[in-house]
């Protein structure tokens, strides 16, 4: 069995320890908030935040969460009162929506250690992709996010 | 006097011949050494160790060594961009799933030690300078060759679409006998004209 937390609440699961968290998250944990992208660690749908540092969960086994703080889009404010999700909602950023879990969670991040980022620091840490092109509103929110925070 | 004229013709016969044996074994440990540095130059001049010993503010990936793909930066400390550090991606092994490699403390070597474009001459100076291979001994270059990280070179795991990465041209344990040689014969470097 491997142990950790998601979202604060402690779990167990009895998975291959090879498994990618994405899928432990999704099938076993039933966070489906979480998405599966590229499969390659490259557009970053399936950021999570494991240890309060943003993590591609599709390249990263189950086994190396054992004894980690996990935090799923679910998780990162239940009322969505997180600056990001508020500034997110004013921008209306979101198009299709498929990537912008992971967005938000890379946005977190950021935020988390450059408060104040300059397009230049969000053109470095927001490499995820997005099929429906909304980079333009991405920038903007995370710009009002820093604001907000 | 006269009579030990022959003796102490002898001796400086003796010790001329020891002169010279010595300076040929010397001669062959420099040549040993030279040929050992070749050895080791042939693998740190592989994308392998290039790739991550660049001169740029990213790190570069694949035998054509293009540029990291999504727009991966250096950071200040090599580590990466602040929120998107390389273990956002690389964990501390090579993932069968996703084909990203991984190993100990995946990060770029500092700007200072920085290979792209040397020589091989260049490159021999750069490795034993001091101020540019991280204040770095002899011994120390090879404690830093017996990391995990530089290891991982030798098993690089399967890239994206199946193919497995390949190798530096020399084997691990050779590469490192290698090094242990150079260090050993003083750590010369080529003459420019070789």
């Amino acid at each position: 069995m491997i142990s950790f937390t998601v979202n604060n609440r402690a779990v167990q699961v009895d998975a291959d320890p090879e498994t990618p968290l994405l899928w432990v998250l999704r099938d076993d944990l039933g966070l489906t908030g979480t998405k599966y992208g590229c499969g390659i660690a490259a557009c970053g749908a399936c950021t999570v935040h494991v240890g309060g540092q943003p993590v591609r969960s599709c390249s990263l086994p189950v086994a190396a969460a054992q004894g980690k703080a996990i935090t799923t889009i679910e998780g990162l404010a239940a009322d969505r009162s997180h600056p990001v999700q508020q500034a997110w909602i004013e921008h209306q950023v979101p198009q299709c929506g498929y990537c912008q879990s992971g967005m938000i969670m890379a946005a977190a991040a950021l935020l988390k250690v450059k408060p104040a980022p300059t397009d230049a620091d969000i053109d470095a840490a927001i490499t995820n992709i997005c099929r429906c092109g909304t980079y333009a509103r991405i920038r903007k929110a995370i710009h009002a996010a820093a604001r907000r925070a | 006097m006269r009579r030990l004229a022959p003796l102490i013709a002898g001796v400086a016969l003796i010790l001329g011949t020891l002169d010279c044996a010595r300076a040929e074994d010397e001669s062959a440990d420099h040549s040993a050494s030279l040929a050992a540095f070749a050895r080791m130059a042939s693998v740190m001049m592989s994308p392998r160790c290039q790739n991550c010993h660049t001169v740029t503010a990213f790190p570069r990936q694949g035998d054509d060594r293009h540029r990291h793909q999504m727009n991966v930066m250096r950071g200040a400390d090599g580590h990466g961009a602040p929120g998107m550090r390389c273990a956002t991606c690389h964990g501390t092994s090579n993932n069968r799933d996703s084909g990203v490699p991984g190993s100990d403390d995946w990060h770029l070597a500092p700007l200072s030690m920085g290979w792209e474009g040397l020589s091989r001459r260049e490159l021999c100076f750069h490795l034993k300078d001091a101020k540019r291979n991280g204040g770095r001994s002899g011994a120390g270059v090879i404690d830093h060759l017996k990391t995990h990280l530089v290891a991982w070179a030798w098993e690089p795991g399967i890239a994206v679409g199946g193919v497995a990465r390949t190798v530096p041209p020399l084997g691990y344990a050779a590469f490192l006998q290698a090094a242990q040689t150079w260090v050993a014969g003083g750590q010369p470097c080529p003459d420019p004209h070789s």
